[in-house]
């Protein structure tokens, strides 16, 4: 399988995912490895083996769907220094089979603890958000979700 | 397999002990032990440190050096939050095995007023740290969502969530060895600052310092130093990893290792969880704890909700059933990681003993006690014991 995980410390200036597993050409997409045996999908480009059936692959590289459904998720009023509150972190079911956490968007988090109910299962798609600049002065880009069309 | 008793137990006030040292909160609780065992550290032939936090720095060891260098083996164990109880199996392990008759476990933690666990990412530019950037990897956003889970296929309320919360509280005025001891209303709970949804301030359990000792014999040797008094018998002494499931390597599943746990204590035992006088359950936060009501066995799946509103859980002096952390759990009690699953066991054995330090509590009649850790990454321990 090739290696296809990104070194933050790239040559060519431009933005950067904040992971290996987010694409953002030709447009932003999470990539994951899928176990040849059993089919299990993992958010994980160098996997050895398949912690599900213990297989050792190769594991096949394969792009994932950008719209998914929340499974649950929580609202965080308390972080680390410097991180702004509160925001929403949520899981996220993908039609290959593999979950995936991350922070939903373009929804009011207060509305959400009133009604618990309006995100689970609610249909998401990824956007890519640019959170941070790197030391390199690279726009640092994360993969988010928020409610589809 | 040999029978294993729990000779002696030894337990500081969890709180915070700026003053003092890591191997002084261990060596306290493990003198107060060794005393109530009726030992002597020369009886001990092994010995089991846990600590998370310091690792790497020997504690077990530097414990002896407070309390006798005897020159045993010492084995320093690290868990999770289930470091305490893991170290308790190391030494259960060595009797039940027949290699040793004597053996001490010790848990013990300092985290002072250390905030949030969890989180981070991101190697040595903060640029690409993805805590509130990729969602939330604390620890209360894990059990927030755990909780949600459960909402999400049974209907289960904030209330329900918040009324353990209130129980613990009050369990915990009347334990001299917790942390918090103040009561609390649901109002309280529901209305205090709201950590991570829907887990609030009084739902979250604190940081703190504590340590907790035991001391393991055979049978011979119980009859040689127990003199008549009653001690408890280690009916199972069980441990977990997370087996693969659909959504744990994304959002830590504290279930089923937790019930694969209990169904190999319970066979082990003989018993159901029908039998089981009082839990000791692992609730770092109240979600945590309302779910693994189901796990444990002490309700059925989805019944959770009921089984509080029914009085479940809440010590039978007050009106309940089915005891669950009548410590005061972590919740209030205190949970200083390593500590706990010592500490735990000291609550369960004290009530089967009828043991003093347990007086303003003591569970009636109680012949089989439960004590239950998870370590998220995740570790599971259950030990049954009986009398």
């Amino acid at each position: 399988m090739p290696d296809k995980s990104k070194e933050q410390t790239n040559e060519q200036p431009g933005p950067r995912p904040i992971l290996p597993i987010f694409e953002l050409q030709p447009t932003p997409h999470l990539v994951g490895s899928k176990c040849p045996s059993c089919g299990a999908v993992y958010l994980d480009l160098k996997r050895l083996a398949c912690s599900k059936c213990g297989g050792t692959g190769p594991f096949l590289q394969i792009p994932l769907s950008t719209k998914g459904n929340v499974w649950v998720f929580s609202v965080i009023h308390q972080s680390f220094p410097g991180i702004k509150t509160p925001y929403i972190t949520a899981i996220v079911d993908l039609p290959e089979g593999v979950s995936v956490k991350s922070t939903l968007v373009d929804v009011d988090p207060e509305e959400l603890q009133k009604n618990p109910k309006m995100a689970f299962g609610m249909a998401v798609e990824l956007v890519a958000n640019v959170v941070a600049k790197d030391r390199q002065g690279n726009d640092v880009v994360a993969f988010q979700f928020r409610p589809s069309a | 397999m040999r029978n294993v008793y729990v000779l002696g137990t030894g337990m500081i006030k969890f709180g915070r002990y700026p003053t003092k040292s890591v191997p002084e909160l261990g060596a306290e609780a493990a003198l107060e032990a060794i005393k109530d065992a009726g030992v002597s550290i020369q009886d001990v032939e092994l010995f089991a440190s846990g600590n998370l936090f310091m690792a790497n720095a020997m504690i077990g060891q530097k414990i002896l050096q407070q309390i006798g260098q005897t020159g045993i083996p010492v084995v320093n164990v690290s868990n999770a939050c289930a470091t305490g109880s893991t170290a308790f199996r190391e030494a259960f392990m060595a009797v039940a095995s027949g290699m040793y008759d004597v053996t001490m476990a010790v848990g013990v933690e300092q985290m002072g007023k250390q905030g949030l666990l969890g989180g981070g990412g991101g190697g040595s530019d903060p640029a690409y740290s993805t805590e509130g950037r990729l969602g939330s990897g604390l620890m209360p956003a894990v059990f927030g969502q755990a909780g949600l889970e459960h909402m999400r296929k049974y209907g289960t309320t904030l209330e329900h969530f918040g009324k353990i919360s209130v129980k613990s509280h009050k369990h915990a005025t009347r334990n001299p060895y917790s942390q918090y001891r103040n009561e609390v209303t649901l109002e309280d709970v529901l209305n205090a600052r709201m950590v991570a949804f829907p887990n609030t301030l009084y739902m979250c359990c604190p940081t703190g310092d504590g340590a907790a000792a035991a001391i393991l014999v055979s049978e011979d040797k119980l009859k040689q130093f127990a003199a008549g008094r009653k001690r408890a018998r280690v009916a199972a002494s069980i441990l977990t990893s997370d087996p693969y499931t659909d959504r744990d390597l994304t959002l830590p599943d504290v279930s089923t290792l937790t019930r694969r746990a209990a169904k190999k204590a319970y066979e082990t035992a003989g018993i159901g969880p029908q039998d089981v006088s009082l839990t000791e359950l692992h609730d770092c936060f109240a979600t945590a704890e309302l779910v693994h009501y189901e796990n444990l066995g002490l309700c059925g799946d989805g019944e959770a909700g009921k089984f509080i509103d029914e009085g479940g859980g809440m010590h039978p002096d007050l009106g309940g059933k089915a005891p669950v952390n009548v410590s005061g759990g972590l919740l209030s009690k205190g949970h200083p990681l390593g500590a706990t699953g010592v500490a735990n066991i000291c609550e369960v054995v004290w009530h089967l003993t009828q043991d003093d330090r347990a007086k303003q509590r003591l569970v009636p009649n109680a012949k089989v006690g439960m004590a239950h850790v998870i370590g998220l990454g995740s570790a599971c321990t259950i030990h049954l014991l009986t009398v």
